[in-house]
């Protein structure tokens, strides 16, 4: 992909990841997606080739690359034909275990991060509560200092990877001020008092498990906090600007994939005696489906070389999340009109982009939330 | 144990082939290891795992075939040397301008594909070995190697012959040998570190053969879909072989 943000190592890692998963994820991606789950072997696999810790330092067995590198992953992830697994490898690698190495201590990049770099551990971020989704300085799961250990009590729900994680990047309440009240802690599964809830059933995404977490009296010990008590919501807020710029890179590969089908489709599918892409109104279809892809990529890759290059663009992450997000969407509609009936159907591959799409404009901050956060950028 | 592993660049095998002025158009294809030489370097790697030594990969051709050889450092193979490819070369030119320059090291195993799935013409290897008065064996689907011998199991057109041969040796590679490693991202960037050896052949051998056209066959396939329930389905088949194909 002729981008300036990329130089050769990307191509060479795009080719190279493309392969990986168009010969050992795809092909499985209808079992997955019908089972709602993937082998944890995959995780295996891809953190023994390197893929789980691209932008990690060596020191922690990553390969100390750049951010491009992860959103040349994140595109190349969209191929898979499940949104659920790359959303999955996501959060593992790009949402739960960044916190680790910005906020965490030595003993926490050892303990946690090296093995999810190694695929050895999976990750999970916990924000979401049933009460507070959207408004994150809402959160009432509670931690209580005790002697030297932290008593957590409380619940989350919507968590990816939550039945499959080993350990758990946990938001929680330690005091009572809306935004410095919260604090981070890392919660091992098998630490009594935790446990998973339902597995939840969704719209799309279904390779992936989400899944409702319990705590009751959770005992952590103060080595299991990351960062300083009270900063947990900056940090999160740190956090959510790569989840953001990832969720929109994912956004703008995923709309790639609809408009390949639709074009493969608008191709082969004859009415009225013609091509349907021989339609002025199909054609011009496809030509505003890829402007707008590239529309948003320029967005996102300008984004991307800001953040890579030391900036903190808040307005301009969560513009790249909004735009791409909503034109992801209305590209797989599209997508999903132009194959007619067939695209209504299960077996046409359009109708998971349509679905899986769907989450973009609510995960990692919606829509509103987005315009929100533009609005006080501009001073409203 | 010294390995050596001859390897040539293909196009992707899903790539869509274009001929222009009785040339195959390769500027836009994505052009990678040729499949059957992927086996036989994954093979080198499996030998060097289990017996030490060292991989190394050769190749005759252009610039653009240090892609080819930086995958399989990539992969894992120690050097990689790019014999550059003499002007109007067949495969008794390459083989020669192998040779020429394997016979200046003295190796324990040769391993080669079977095949390339370009031109198809499973020469190469077979010369090489002819040139240099090597034993060899095609169409491994297993290999053994120990105490100065290998043991092979050869595809012979479906059937399994089991040979034994003494090294040095050169063997190709059948589908089946294995199953290729994924480069990992660390092998990736220590590959884009590692220098290509360069050699030009001294004493090039002119090719024996001319090609006199290239041109893309012409496939006339047509699809029918049969629906329905099975029985109706069993009774359309046979109404299309019959009225039709022509064929029963
Ligand atoms: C498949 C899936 C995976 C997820 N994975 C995770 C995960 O791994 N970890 C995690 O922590 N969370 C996860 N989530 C949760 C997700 O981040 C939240 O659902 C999202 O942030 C919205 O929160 P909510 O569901 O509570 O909606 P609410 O906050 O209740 O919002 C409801 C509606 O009100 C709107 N709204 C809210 N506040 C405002 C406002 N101020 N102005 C205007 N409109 C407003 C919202 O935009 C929305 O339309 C996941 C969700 C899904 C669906």
């Amino acid at each position: 992909m002729g981008h300036f943000i990329f130089n050769d190592t990307h191509d060479t890692l795009r080719a190279e990841i493309r392969r990986y998963v168009e010969r050992e994820l795809a092909p499985h991606a209808n079992e997955w997606e019908e089972a709602e789950y993937f082998p944890d072997s995959v995780f295996w696999e891809m953190g023994r080739l390197g893929y789980l810790g691209l932008r990690y330092p060596e020191e922690y067995g990553g390969s100390g690359l750049d951010y491009y590198s992860a959103i040349v992953l994140a595109e190349e992830m969209t191929r898979a034909q499940s949104g659920g697994v790359g959303m999955a490898v996501a959060v593992h690698a790009e949402m739960a275990t960044p916190p680790i190495l910005k906020f965490g201590t030595e003993e926490q990049k050892r303990r946690y991060l090296v093995p999810a770099v190694k695929g050895k551990k999976i990750a999970a971020l916990a924000i979401t509560e049933p009460g507070a989704g959207s408004d994150v300085s809402g959160i009432r799961t509670r931690a209580v200092q005790d002697g030297g250990d932290w008593v957590i009590n409380g619940s989350k729900i919507y968590i990816t990877n939550g039945v499959r994680a080993d350990f758990y990047l946990v938001v929680t309440r330690t005091g009572d001020d809306q935004w410095g009240g919260l604090t981070l802690f890392l919660v091992e599964k098998e630490t009594p008092g935790f446990t998973v809830g339902r597995k939840l059933k969704k719209v799309g995404m279904h390779a992936s498990d989400t899944a409702e977490l319990f705590f009751e009296n959770v005992r952590v010990p103060d080595a299991n906090r990351v960062g300083d008590v009270g900063q947990g919501f900056y940090n999160i807020m740190w956090e959510l600007q790569g989840e953001r710029l990832i969720g929109a890179a994912t956004a703008v590969a995923g709309a790639e994939r609809a408009l390949e089908m639709a074009m493969k489709y608008a191709g082969e599918r004859e009415a009225f005696g013609r091509p349907i892409g021989r339609f002025q109104v199909i054609r011009h279809k496809l030509a505003q489906m890829a402007t707008e892809i590239e529309a948003a990529r320029a967005l996102v890759y300008t984004c991307a070389w800001r953040w890579q290059n030391g900036e903190y663009p808040v307005k301009e992450i969560s513009m790249a999340k909004l735009f791409a997000s909503e034109m992801a969407c209305r590209v797989a509609d599209e997508a999903l009109q132009i194959h007619g009936g067939a695209g209504y159907m299960l077996e046409y591959p359009v109708q998971r982009v349509w679905r899986d799409s769907r989450l973009l404009r609510i995960g990692a901050g919606t829509d509103e939330i987005m315009r929100e956060v533009i609005a006080k950028q501009m001073g409203f | 144990m010294e390995i050596l592993v001859l390897l040539k660049q293909t196009f992707d095998t899903e790539a869509k082939i274009t001929v222009k002025d009785g040339h195959v158009v390769d500027d836009d294809v994505t052009l990678v290891i040729n499949p059957y030489d992927e086996y036989a370097v994954e093979e080198a790697l499996k030998l060097r795992e289990a017996q030490g030594g060292a991989v190394t990969v050769v190749s005759v051709g252009t610039d653009r075939v240090e892609e080819a050889l930086r995958r399989a450092l990539a992969m894992g193979a120690d050097e990689a040397v790019l014999v550059e490819a003499p002007a109007g070369a067949d495969e008794l030119t390459v083989a020669h301008a192998l040779a020429e320059w394997a016979s200046a090291k003295q190796w324990d195993i040769v391993l080669a594909g079977n095949v390339s799935v370009d031109s198809g013409a499973g020469q190469v290897a077979l010369r090489f070995a002819e040139v240099l008065g090597l034993p060899h064996v095609a169409a491994a689907l297993k290999l053994e190697v120990g105490d100065g011998k290998a043991v092979v199991h050869r595809d012979a057109e479906g059937d399994t012959e089991v040979l034994e041969v003494t090294l040095p040796t050169l063997v190709t590679a059948q589908q089946g040998l294995n199953e290729p490693r994924y480069p990992s991202v660390p092998g990736i960037m220590k590959a884009k570190r590692k220098t290509i050896a360069r050699v030009t052949p001294a004493a090039p051998v002119a090719a024996a053969t001319v090609v006199q056209s290239v041109f893309q066959a012409q496939q006339n396939r047509r699809n029918t879909m049969i629906k329905g329930s099975p029985a109706e389905q069993a009774q359309q088949l046979v109404q299309l072989l019959r009225g039709e194909a022509k064929v029963v």
